[in-house]
């Protein structure tokens, strides 16, 4: 999946929509009719909710609808990495990149260090093998930048 | 919480249903029951297990993931600063409660070519929006920061997620 960061939105977001992905990222319920309560919190109907949240999906608004786990927290492992991809084999580190399932997010940045990666595995030492692996498979250094303290992180952007 | 749920560690019945859910919840009325089903427990397991896990911090919240760029946020900096290595703790506490920093962590520099140790992502709608919330960062890490850098995101290449694979041979049925 690549979505140009300078895409213009193919469809503008009315105020529910707003209002469903701005309540929506803070969480669903863990009741029976999760749908049902969060429609009523906002005023609509649950299949409205429901019908919306499709779309958002399908327009890319939303990539994704669901648990976000912290793997860390049962034994796993998030690693950001950092390599550089020379412009003529760029599309192809980072497809050779976005092929393994291990790699979660993927992004473009303004940087000699040009892709920026997170990698993410069930178990902590199935990290380094991962990224080895990815190294041979694009044939560049591939630079892991473990956290060493984690400060803060939340977050939420309000449509 | 129920005593049975505070181990550490995820059991098999959490694994599959880490598995289950980590692309997705069923966008249907009764999605815990959806899931429930697919793995041959009961509903109100699905969400004592989810909440349980929850509470221990494995998962973080069940909601909408954006693509930040359709949201209208197109200005996404990874600051990147070389801070002192004996301030940066607490440095790092006081940027990463700043409203704009979404996350912030202490990585380890890569020398020669990487310098930096301090890492915190800014959003914001346009570059010229997100100037001030930089220049607030460097006036918060005074004399104890000698380089800094942005990296603008550019493309968004790829936003899957965790995708672990299916759980061993542990199998549900056998339970």
């Amino acid at each position: 999946m690549t979505c140009p960061a300078n895409s213009s939105p193919t469809t503008p977001l009315d105020d529910t929509d707003r209002s469903i992905v701005n309540a929506l990222q803070r969480g669903l319920p863990l009741v029976p009719r999760p749908y049902a309560e969060a429609a009523r919190a906002l005023g609509i109907a649950e299949d409205e909710l429901l019908a919306r949240l499709r779309a958002l999906l399908a327009a890319g608004v939303l990539t994704r609808f669901g648990p976000l786990y912290q793997i860390e927290r049962a034994g796993g492992r998030f690693v950001l990495c950092a390599c550089h991809a020379p412009a003529p084999r760029l599309e192809a580190v980072a497809a050779a990149i976005n092929a393994f399932p291990e790699v979660a997010h993927h992004y473009l940045r303004t940087h000699h260090l040009n892709l920026w990666f997170v990698v993410a595995v069930g178990q902590a030492d199935a990290a380094a093998p991962a990224l080895a692996r990815i190294a041979a498979a694009t044939g560049v250094e591939i630079l892991p930048f473990p956290k060493e303290r984690e400060f803060f992180v939340n977050l939420y952007l309000p449509a | 919480m129920t005593p049975a749920n505070v181990s550490p560690l995820p059991d098999a019945i959490d694994l599959a249903l880490i598995h289950a859910t980590q692309a997705g919840l069923p966008l249907t009325s009764a999605p815990y029951a959806a899931v429930a089903e697919q793995l041959g427990i009961g509903e109100a397991e699905v969400i004592q297990r989810l909440a349980a896990m929850q509470a221990r911090g494995v998962l973080r919240r069940i909601g909408a993931v954006p693509n930040h760029y359709r949201l209208g946020w197109r200005a996404n900096g990874m600051t990147v600063w070389d801070v002192d290595d004996a301030r940066i703790d607490a440095l790092g506490e006081r940027i990463g409660a700043l409203p704009f920093v979404s996350h912030c962590y202490r990585r380890p520099r890569r020398l020669p070519q990487w310098p930096y140790n301090l890492f915190a992502m800014v959003h914001a709608h346009t570059r010229a929006e997100a100037v001030p919330q930089i220049a607030r960062i460097a006036v918060l890490l005074g004399d104890a920061c000698r380089a800094q850098d942005v990296l603008w995101s550019v493309r968004i290449l790829k936003k899957t997620g965790l995708r672990l694979p299916p759980a061993g041979p542990v199998r549900l049925e056998a339970r």
